[in-house]
């Protein structure tokens, strides 16, 4: 893969973007302007034909908002579903299958039963935090989902610098979930609190690393040119999608991993296990702001599947270039709902991680695979001219230093580990 | 202009009821909506990279900095006071206090800036980038180097400090 | 390597997930009051009187009133009363029969020793659980009419225990009705053989058929007498 000519600058208009921007001309494979890739477009342009023309740009936002509230809302619910389903079936039994169809209103008998539970404050909280935190964790949840090019014509808010503004919105996520556990004015609140915060800050650091490689190769930080310079495919059928190559799978892989701890998933659900310090720093948390919470978990793991996707998986584009007749929002909806389907498959698999256990892998084997990958894509970059039947021996090298360190690590991290032995069980 | 009213506003004033309140941890929650304020102003500007590393660092990180500061220093529950000690020691803070504004505004007023009109040229990441490893390269290299010299730092203090403990205990 | 073991275990759950779908072994959930569980045979919650046939349930219970259930029970939840007459059982002899046989199922354990002395196969374990009801003592104690249950139902509950208590009364009944003809035949005999001794020799040969036929059955009816 050719690195791309290096963009010119890109100016944003006012600061504010272009709402539902089209991206540049049609990319390398992908199908011509069919009806089904321009009909959101064409549906918005007629509601926001009845506005006079000063006040179509707040419509435009407004749809926009509404749209990504009501679908990544409406997806939040089924997805507490299918993940108890699939858990449930993982585990030799149906998920819930009385509510309705098999199950189908389960989550929004759930929702019911959080918004008729009492609102229990204690005395002595802060009760201006107290309310304040899952608000405030949920705000930021939500700001992520407003650069995510979602087709090829549906990103929310085109910016030159949107991964870190990306990024940004989820950094100040942990700061409402210290102002939970502060806010609850109960010690052990606050300890899991603080151990949560320990956690979030120790997989930011392999989280940002492992988008760096991406943004060298492509040049740019605006996702809509990252999704672009996904584009192509090879020999008619490989498609260019930075994960098929050595550095991006080994980044996304630790971008993967790092976004199961940054949305406390399983196996590093330890803030909010049931057993661990009650709930962590939820404990004095009832009714609709624990839902809230969980809402921004949910957001969170989507928020985050859906940077995944952009940023490795080729974002909108289809894997086969025959396929192109499926729209791009189709294609983006379905790696989406995969990558997410993979977080409940190992939530189902693996056991939870202890707190020290946790922060080693961080700092002992994500980070420093991290900054190797880093040089990896920069020998990539760099070789990327070379002569026909180099480029296998490029591919060599890249693959050798991905699996290299990940084997030298992972023998020296479990040197004094045996698998287990059973002395009863057989 | 509005919005830059607005801006300011907001900054000002989360600043002010930082600095009045008595408990400690509302005024850094209050600090940390100054620092978004400013956030918000270089988005105003159009600097939309600072704007967004500003929300990064400030926000996401150096919160958590003084967090953890003013929990694990705090010697109890009670909040601070907000009256002075003494008349002198009061007229000493106004006097100190006033020399850093006048110190500050005559800086800032003196500056020359250049004046461009119709905000079109903003400068891109891509720009910021080979500015930073260009022209730019030693100063990032010593701000680098002074990070890593205070985590190392904080690093070994963190580490010591159980063996210290468990020699003074029997 | 490291991370095998996670991709092993991914391919179990997902071999699990799949099958849950066609297997019956990776689903074992049995969706309780659509499908009823299949109860072990030696399952057992609360006593019910066995009676002969269905179509006479109160004329045919196997039950005397002999009320060593009612001693036995720990935590004395049965109520007997005999009857003051004598109906014919199901084999036509003439017996005593409960006019009032409660079982009070709030205070019974289901610990089965009524079942264990009764000498006459007449009280079984039943296996019905869904019983609830909204009054707290009244709908609880089971009388006569509520507890009475043909064999066929016994049949249908516990197989292999009916059968071999069938076997085990028809047996005994062939056994009564063969030691009654080689009575009758020998009492035939004795007369014919020696007369003048007919009386003495005739009450001498009785007694020693009763002792008899203990050793052919297991458990002898006490209603011979």
């Amino acid at each position: 893969m050719s690195v791309p000519s290096l963009p010119g600058t890109l100016t944003s208009s006012n600061g504010w973007g272009t709402v539902l921007a089209p991206s540049s001309s049609a990319a390398i494979g992908s199908s011509p302007d069919s009806w089904l890739e321009r009909a959101p477009l064409m549906l918005r342009d007629y509601a926001t034909g009845w506005v006079p023309e000063p006040w179509r740009w707040l419509l435009n936002h407004l749809i926009s908002i509404a749209l990504i509230l009501a679908v990544f809302g409406l997806l939040f619910a089924f997805l507490t579903l299918a993940e108890r389903k699939i858990l449930g079936r993982v585990q030799n039994r149906p998920g819930p299958n009385r509510t309705g169809w098999g199950g189908v209103l389960q989550p929004f008998a759930d929702a019911i039963k959080m918004l008729t539970k009492e609102d229990i404050v204690p005395t002595a909280a802060d009760h201006v935090l107290h309310f304040i935190a899952p608000v405030a964790l949920l705000a930021f949840s939500i700001l992520a989902f407003a650069v995510i090019p979602y087709g090829r014509y549906l990103v929310p808010v085109e910016l030159d610098a949107s991964v870190l503004y990306f990024f940004a919105a989820g950094a100040a996520t942990e700061l409402a979930v210290f102002m939970a556990g502060w806010a609850s004015h109960n010690k052990y609140s606050l300890l899991a609190a603080m151990r949560a915060l320990a956690q979030l800050i120790s997989y930011e650091l392999p989280l940002l690393l492992s988008w760096v490689p991406v943004v060298m190769l492509a040049g740019t930080l605006s996702t809509t040119r990252i999704v672009e310079a996904q584009a192509g495919y090879t020999g008619g059928w490989v498609p260019h999608w930075f994960v098929l190559t050595p550095w991006g799978f080994a980044g996304f892989v630790i971008f993967f991993v790092a976004a199961l701890a940054e949305s406390n998933r399983s196996p590093f659900d330890l803030p909010e296990a049931e057993s661990e310090l009650i709930a962590g720093h939820l404990t004095e948390y009832s009714g609709f702001k624990y839902a809230l919470f969980f809402m921004a978990e949910y957001f969170g793991m989507t928020a985050l599947s859906g940077m995944a996707v952009t940023l490795f998986l080729g974002g909108w584009h289809a894997p086969l270039p025959l396929l192109n007749v499926i729209p791009s929002y189709v294609w983006f909806a379905i790696k989406l709902l995969s990558l997410l389907v993979a977080f409940i498959w190992i939530r189902a698999t693996l056991p939870r991680l202890r707190m020290d256990q946790l922060t080693r892998f961080a700092w002992k084997f994500l980070v420093p695979l991290a900054l190797i990958n880093l040089g990896t894509t920069a020998f990539w970059a760099l070789s990327a001219d070379w002569p026909g039947a180099m480029q296998l021996v490029r591919w060599l090298i890249a693959t050798a230093i991905v699996i290299g360190p990940f084997v030298l690590l992972g023998r020296t991290l479990s040197a004094g580990i045996a698998p287990r032995t059973y002395r009863y069980a057989s | 202009m509005i919005p830059l009213i607005l801006i300011v506003l907001v900054t000002l004033a989360t600043a002010v009821v930082a600095m009045s309140r008595r408990n400690l941890i509302h005024s850094v929650l209050l600090l940390i909506g100054t620092w978004a304020g400013i956030a918000a102003f270089y988005l105003w500007a159009g600097a939309e990279f600072v704007a967004f590393a500003q929300m990064l660092i400030y926000v996401g990180a150096v919160s958590m900095v003084v967090l953890f500061a003013v929990l694990l220093t705090r010697r109890s529950r009670e909040d601070a006071t907000l009256i002075p000690e003494s008349l002198g020691r009061a007229f000493s803070a106004f006097i100190v206090a006033g020399l850093a504004f006048g110190l500050v505004a005559f800086a800032v007023l003196s500056t020359q800036l250049p004046a461009r009109k119709g905000g079109a040229s903003t400068i891109s990441v891509q720009q910021i980038g080979t500015g930073l490893m260009g022209s730019h390269a030693a100063a990032l290299l010593v701000i680098g180097l002074i990070l890593t010299v205070a985590l190392l730092g904080a690093v070994v203090i963190a580490a010591t400090e159980p063996r210290e403990s468990e020699e003074d205990a029997p | 390597m490291l991370g095998t073991g996670i991709l092993q275990g991914l391919a179990v759950t997902a071999k699990n997930f799949v099958g849950s779908f066609h297997d019956p072994a990776r689903y074992t959930t049995v969706e309780y009051p659509e499908v009823k569980p299949k109860l072990p045979e030696a399952y057992r919650n609360f006593p019910f009187l066995v009676s002969e046939n269905a179509t006479d349930p109160m004329g045919t219970l196997r039950c005397v009133a002999c009320q060593i259930c009612e001693k036995e029970c720990p935590p004395q939840c049965i109520y007997i009363e005999k009857s003051r007459d004598k109906k014919p059982d199901a084999s036509g002899k003439l017996q005593l029969y409960p006019a009032i046989f409660d079982i009070d199922t709030s205070v019974c354990m289901s610990c089965q020793i009524c079942v264990e002395v009764c000498p006459f196969d007449a009280i079984k374990m039943d296996q019905e659980f869904e019983i609830a009801t909204t009054n707290r003592f009244e709908s609880l104690l089971l009388n006569r009419e509520d507890l009475a249950k043909p064999n066929s139902y016994f049949h249908a509950l516990h197989p292999t225990e009916a059968a071999e208590v069938d076997a085990r009364l028809a047996a005994e009944k062939a056994a009564k009705a063969a030691a009654a003809a080689k009575a009758a035949a020998s009492a035939t005999a004795k007369p014919a053989s020696a007369s003048p001794s007919g009386p003495t020799i005739a009450a001498s040969t009785p007694p020693p058929q009763p002792l008899a036929a203990p050793s052919a059955e297991a458990q002898t009816p006490k209603s011979t007498a």
